[in-house]
């Protein structure tokens, strides 16, 4: 393993050095690389790094170029495909262009037509019933015309409240409107297909399969179909459909007085959200910006300190753990595996009211009397402390999971390796760096990723250790109230749950924080040196 | 000669003597560090067996008068109520859940289809939004089915399974080690897919079914933010996390805090126990999890 990483290093063009670093505009040879000293390298490392950014953005966007101009080329495929079946196809085929599953039916693929027919079936009484599929998409461009009115009521003499529109269902009918719409094109073209091959395979004069063959061929050849049928059907209905449904919501006005329904309708209103949130235009105040580019910031730090503390620390207790001649290591990694084991929610809880000011860790200090004076230290009140409290209770956390990880691949380097380097004199720190480390590294390279993206969204240990306070006073004017240790996770539900609930900004950060998120990664998966290929595992 | 061993001895001596200064100071490291890391959880027993007038927080850490009365007051309040919800949903919720993940990890592990690598990544990529976003939809819906509130326990089941194929990884991972040549060898002798599936190779991932059973059997004692949203102030939805949160909530502590330890040792001690008799399943889980990606 440490193999490959070292012959990938020396194999890198250093293209960097072209600048203030080399002073010559050639790039430098390997050999030239490593006869530089230490931090001149080192700094040709940190140009590569920025080198390589818009490069990354680059590559991304021709790989978007190309992704389109493969989906273009593939949709006008499928429709000379479609055509041609149609010109070349008998009159069973073309009457399966109105009617799904008629060539499949009188070819005597009964299951598969009757399926196709009961389909189709569906999806036009979806869409022509009453308030069905066409009205929801009639209505989708103005989300409800007519709001919540007064009506007078003759037979009790007063004036009752109607309700008309409701700009929630229509939005939600919407969506699901097109995904079925989707799902019909789809499927009318699977269904075009099948027309297509029948009529091949009748023609070669061999059968065509039964439905008994079809009903066994879900348990074998096309049981991947089978077996992924419910949980894609999980995933489209719980998680692709509702992130649709909150990306439109950006761009409208649905918060708590425009609940839709009841208090008001919500309408469009384009990249308004986004603008308030960005401080993009002139007009409205830019409290919004501030707080977004502060919380932001403290996102990244966070996010930053929470990732690497825990794994050096984490790295480092399973290395004193492992050590030759320390004894029991099983009690001492069963102690700290306790921390996993009980839910956080427990423990979390507990150690905040332990911080809080009038906590046991208080008392405990005013008694020893080294508060000389001080009341309490606002471990979790007073901005700065709390940040730094928080990275060091998310220690206590983190180090557990760490210890795990890095034991299983701690062990897991060979032995030899340091054997040899203690032949040749090297010390421990020595042996460190250059051997445990880098092997660490690469192995733990995309987990690196991850935590980093999950800590950014982190928001048990934020919510419970502080509920994201002390509370920010500059930015007590933007929604949600935000404090100095809120994540911007952590904001969105204190938006979402506060008492005006602007969902539309609840949405916006959501789609944000996906922006970082998604910018992060790629960025760093186009850095890193292994990029995996997965069937060299199998 | 002589001298030459002296010196070798000296060194051996001195190293000797290094080694055990070096394992003192660790030694040391690792009673600190286990003080710090169990001090919490003696603490929290400690608190739940106080009795006495005062209910709140107060500076003793030994209670001055012991009595099991935060443990009977329990019963008197919602507390078991929420303890069955969650013991519900975390029996439910593991075993449908492993299910699904199973099924969405074998097949993206073993088959190699058109769609695979697309799906795989579609899937990277919706996971980058936050799973917080999707709450606000998922109430309203769950509300208008009528499983928010006081029915939030089937709703949250819902909610906990259906995109549960989302976390595929770290058992795809395992399937991925299991040599290809076995599925091969079965085909050949006749063997469906499915019953390849059954009679091979779900015997050799007898780990990452348990360490699956055990993610998701715990998951639901800890979830806080979906919970609270779905159950929304009705006692009778809530979860255990839920519930004992708002007893250390303000104008609740101070009635409430000890109740609130005595509440939390009943549910860490029967979680605790389970995992930690899985525990080697869920090292090489966590282990394996990292090491893949």
């Amino acid at each position: 393993m440490l193999q490959p990483l070292f012959v990938r290093n020396l194999r890198k063009k250093h293209f960097a050095s072209c600048f203030w670093i080399g002073g010559t505009m050639n790039h430098i040879s390997d050999l030239e690389y490593l006869k530089l000293p230490k931090w001149r390298r080192a700094l040709i490392k940190i140009a590569q790094f920025f080198i390589s950014i818009p490069k990354a953005f680059l590559n991304l966007f021709v790989k978007i170029g190309r992704f389109f101009k493969k989906m273009g080329l593939a949709v006008g495929r499928e429709i000379k495909d479609i055509i041609l079946t149609f010109k070349n196809g008998d009159w069973k085929t073309r009457i399966s262009y109105v009617i799904m599953g008629f060539g499949n039916i009188t070819r005597g693929q009964i299951l598969r037509g009757l399926l196709f027919l009961l389909f189709e079936g569906v999806f036009l009484f979806f869409m022509f019933k009453p308030t069905g599929g066409l009205y929801w998409m009639s209505m989708l461009p103005s989300l409800g015309k007519e709001g919540p009115g007064k009506a007078y009521d003759p037979i009790f003499d007063t004036y009752v409240t109607t309700y008309n529109d409701n700009s929630f269902q229509i939005l939600l009918y919407g969506v699901l409107t097109i995904f079925f719409i989707i799902a019909f094109i789809v499927t009318w073209r699977m269904n075009v297909k099948q027309n297509k091959l029948a009529q091949q395979i009748l023609d070669s004069g061999k059968p065509l399969k039964s439905g008994k063959d079809d009903l066994r061929s879900m348990v074998d050849d096309n049981f991947h179909k089978t077996l992924l049928a419910l949980p894609l059907t999980g995933i489209i209905v719980f998680t692709v459909m509702p992130i649709v449904f909150m990306i439109l919501v950006a761009f409208t006005n649905y918060d708590g007085t425009h609940d839709g329904y009841s208090n008001a309708l919500f309408t469009w209103v384009g990249l308004e959200n986004f603008n308030t949130m960005l401080g993009i235009g002139g007009s409205g105040s830019k409290v919004y910006a501030a707080t977004f580019g502060e919380i932001l910031l403290w996102t990244l730090v966070w996010a930053f300190f929470a990732t690497f503390t825990n794994y050096f620390l984490g790295m480092l207790v399973a290395m004193m753990i492992n050590k030759k001649g320390i004894q029991f290591k099983k009690g001492w990694r069963t102690i700290l595996v306790m921390t996993i084991a009980i839910p956080q929610f427990i423990s979390l809880l507990y150690v905040s009211k332990m911080f809080a000011q009038n906590g046991m860790v208080n008392q405990f200090l005013q008694s020893i009397g080294v508060l000389k004076g001080l009341d309490y230290i606002p471990f979790l009140e007073e901005a700065t402390h709390a940040r730094i409290s928080v990275i060091l209770i998310n220690i206590w956390i983190g180090i557990p999971y760490l210890m795990l990880i890095a034991t299983g691949i701690l062990m897991n380097i060979p032995q030899d390796l340091y054997e040899s380097a203690k032949i040749d004199g090297a010390s421990g720190w020595k042996q460190y760096t250059k051997i445990t480390l880098p092997y660490m590294l690469f192995i733990t390279a995309p987990y690196l990723l991850t935590s980093f993206t999950s800590n950014m969204n982190n928001f048990n240990v934020i919510y419970l250790l502080t509920g994201g306070g002390p509370t920010n006073a500059a930015a007590s004017t933007a929604a949600g109230s935000a404090g100095f240790t809120d994540l911007l996770i952590t904001w969105l539900f204190k938006i979402t749950t506060g008492a005006e609930s602007q969902y539309y900004f609840a949405s916006v950060i959501g789609i944000l924080v996906f922006i970082v998120v998604a910018a992060i990664s790629l960025i760093v998966y186009n850095l890193l040196p292994s990029v995996k290929n997965e069937e060299d595992f199998q | 000669m002589k001298a030459n061993e002296n010196t070798s001895l000296k060194q051996h001596m001195g190293m000797k003597a290094k080694t055990r200064i070096s394992n003192t100071v660790i030694y040391i490291i690792l009673v600190i560090m286990s003080i710090i890391w169990l001090f919490p959880f003696v603490s929290i027993v400690l608190q739940s067996f106080r009795g006495g007038p005062v209910k709140g927080m107060t500076n003793e850490i030994i209670p001055s008068i012991w009595s099991l009365e935060n443990y009977v007051a329990l019963a008197k309040t919602d507390f078991f109520r929420w303890y069955l919800n969650t013991l519900i949903m975390a029996l439910v919720v593991s075993v449908l859940q492993t299910v699904i993940v199973l099924c969405m990890s074998y097949t993206l592990s073993r088959f190699r289809f058109k769609m695979r690598k697309g799906l795989m990544r579609f899937m990277l990529i919706l996971g980058m939004f936050p799973g917080m976003l999707t709450m606000i939809i998922l109430y309203r819906v769950l509300k208008d089915l009528g499983l928010t509130q006081a029915n939030a326990v089937p709703g949250l089941i819902l909610v906990y399974v259906a995109s549960s194929g989302m976390g595929y990884y770290v058992s795809k991972g395992f399937f991925d080690t299991i040599p290809k040549s076995l599925d091969e060898a079965a085909r050949i002798d006749g063997a469906t897919r499915a019953q390849v599936l059954t009679k091979i190779i779900l015997p050799l991932a007898k780990p990452i079914v348990i360490y699956t059973i055990l993610t998701s059997f715990m998951a639901p004692w800890g979830d806080f933010v979906f919970a609270r949203y779905i159950s929304f102030g009705a006692s009778k939805g809530m979860n255990v996390a839920v519930g004992l949160f708002n007893w250390l909530s303000k104008d609740q502590i101070n009635s409430s805090y000890t109740m609130f330890c005595a509440g939390g040792v009943i549910v860490a001690i029967p979680v605790t126990i389970i995992f930690m008799c899985l525990q080697k399943y869920y090292v090489e889980g966590v282990t394996g999890g990292a090491v893949k990606g």
